[in-house]
């Protein structure tokens, strides 16, 4: 910014002249181009010229658009809108989109549940347990407290031996327990094995594969 | 560039309250008046475009996309300066988008023959001191006049046509340009004044060349 009070030369005031047009300097500059341009008929006339620019060129009608243009840009808008009115419809088949998957997953949330409820809802001791067949309901077999496992009497794999109790495989299945797959594996197989005239027991009952270490599909082989 | 966040009480010069109610019709869901708010907008939207871009047919696509950008973007405007502010600066970024897509400016830069290409920084001294006189505004109800204007501001390098067109012909301030061209306000200023120095050398060489031969200046006394 030029100093105020001070005599200005031409290239000052040329280089200030947009700022005096805009009125962006400070009254001290104002003052001291306002006396150059008194005695200045050349600085005098590039600010004439300037300001002819921008009051011309700042004229609406300077401002000119090829022919159509409103007619174009009104048809485009129209287009748009009548896009988003279509969109807005295409919204709510959006959401009732969703109602498909949501129905899909209560039915078979719904089917999980019933099939659950119909199997007695009897609560397994063991998470891993595999449904077992053919075991003969009145089979007389060992539980104990310490394990989820029934056994055959005699097994070398009952846990907890000091709280053993015989009871029935029905009885065993009923409390949660399942078979034991090294003791009862010839009865996890269905239809493979079974105790002759013995009627079948439940086949809701689990066989537990994981604490045992060994699946129930090894029962084929005995 | 994001839009610029505004608000409705300074509706603008143009505006007043039937703007201001236009504008809360549209946000509000009449979206049939959106035409209707911008229509006195239409060729300044078109020009700010048009000085960027430099072809007809691209600057009437980049403003009305800028106008459909608006329209979706209508209920972000909620903060301080004019609405024409606000469509001028979503023209602006859509225009210098478009421009960095297609690379123009890799040709106008090598342009020699524009008018002050030269550096920037360096001073720009008037060539013409001849008396003037104002010009009349009713010049420009003549074709060749508003033409000879045009075609004066087509031969300016690109960073002082938009600078000039949006600080001298949409009415943006020198802080408003700054943001919309994305440059600092030294910068605006800078560009501003050469700009305006150079239409001024140009415009008085067309004096000499008789573009305002049939307006009535007193004999000897030139324009500019």
């Amino acid at each position: 910014m030029v100093e105020n009070q001070r005599l200005l030369n031409c290239e000052q005031v040329w280089r200030e002249i947009s700022n005096y047009e805009d009125g962006d300097i400070d009254a001290g500059l104002r003052s001291a181009m306002d006396e150059h341009f008194r005695g200045c008929k050349r600085c005098a006339s590039v600010l004439a010229g300037t300001r002819n620019v921008v009051r011309l060129y700042g004229d609406e009608r300077m401002l000119e658009v090829p022919a159509g243009f409103g007619q174009r840009l009104e048809k485009r808008l129209e287009k748009r809108l009548a896009r988003n009115a279509a969109g807005s419809g295409r919204g709510w088949s959006t959401w009732s989109a969703w109602l498909v998957p949501v129905a899909a997953m209560v039915l078979i949330a719904g089917g999980a549940l019933l099939t659950n409820s119909l199997t007695g809802g009897r609560l397994m001791r063991s998470y891993h347990a595999k449904p077992a067949n053919n075991i003969p309901p009145d089979l007389v077999v060992v539980v104990s407290d310490g394990s989820k496992l029934f056994h055959v009497p005699g097994c070398a794999f009952i846990h907890d031996k000091a709280s053993e109790r015989t009871t029935t495989a029905k009885e065993a299945m009923r409390d949660g327990y399942v078979p034991c797959t090294r003791c009862l594996r010839q009865y996890l197989k269905t239809g493979l094995t079974r105790h002759p005239g013995a009627e079948v027991a439940d086949s809701g009952a689990t066989a537990d594969a994981e604490d045992e270490g060994e699946g129930v599909l090894n029962a084929a082989r005995h | 560039m994001s839009e610029p966040s505004i608000v409705l009480n300074n509706p603008g010069p143009t505006g007043g309250t039937r703007e201001h109610d236009l504008i809360l019709s549209v946000q509000r869901g009449q979206h049939e008046l959106f035409y209707e708010l911008v229509r006195p907008y239409e060729r300044r939207v078109y020009a700010a475009a048009l000085a960027i871009l430099r072809n007809e047919h691209d600057a009437e696509d980049a403003a009305q996309e800028a106008m459909l950008k608006a329209f979706a973007n209508i209920r972000q405007f909620r903060a301080e300066a004019r609405f024409s502010t606000w469509l001028i600066q979503i023209t602006v970024n859509e225009a210098l988008m478009r421009r960095r897509r297609e690379r123009t400016v890799v040709t106008e830069g090598i342009d020699g023959h524009r008018s002050g290409s030269g550096d920037e920084e360096s001073e720009y001294a008037p060539r013409d001191f001849a008396d003037w006189r104002e010009i009349p505004s009713e010049a420009l109800e003549r074709k060749e006049v508003r033409q000879r204007l045009a075609e004066a501001l087509g031969t300016l390098d690109r960073k002082y046509r938009e600078v000039f067109v949006l600080r001298d012909m949409e009415h943006l301030n020198i802080q408003e340009t700054a943001e919309a061209l994305g440059i600092t306000v030294a910068s605006v200023k800078t560009r501003l004044l050469r700009a305006r120095l150079m239409l001024r050398d140009l415009l008085a060489a067309g004096w000499e060349q008789g573009w305002f031969s049939r307006l009535p200046f007193e004999k000897g006394n030139k324009p500019w």
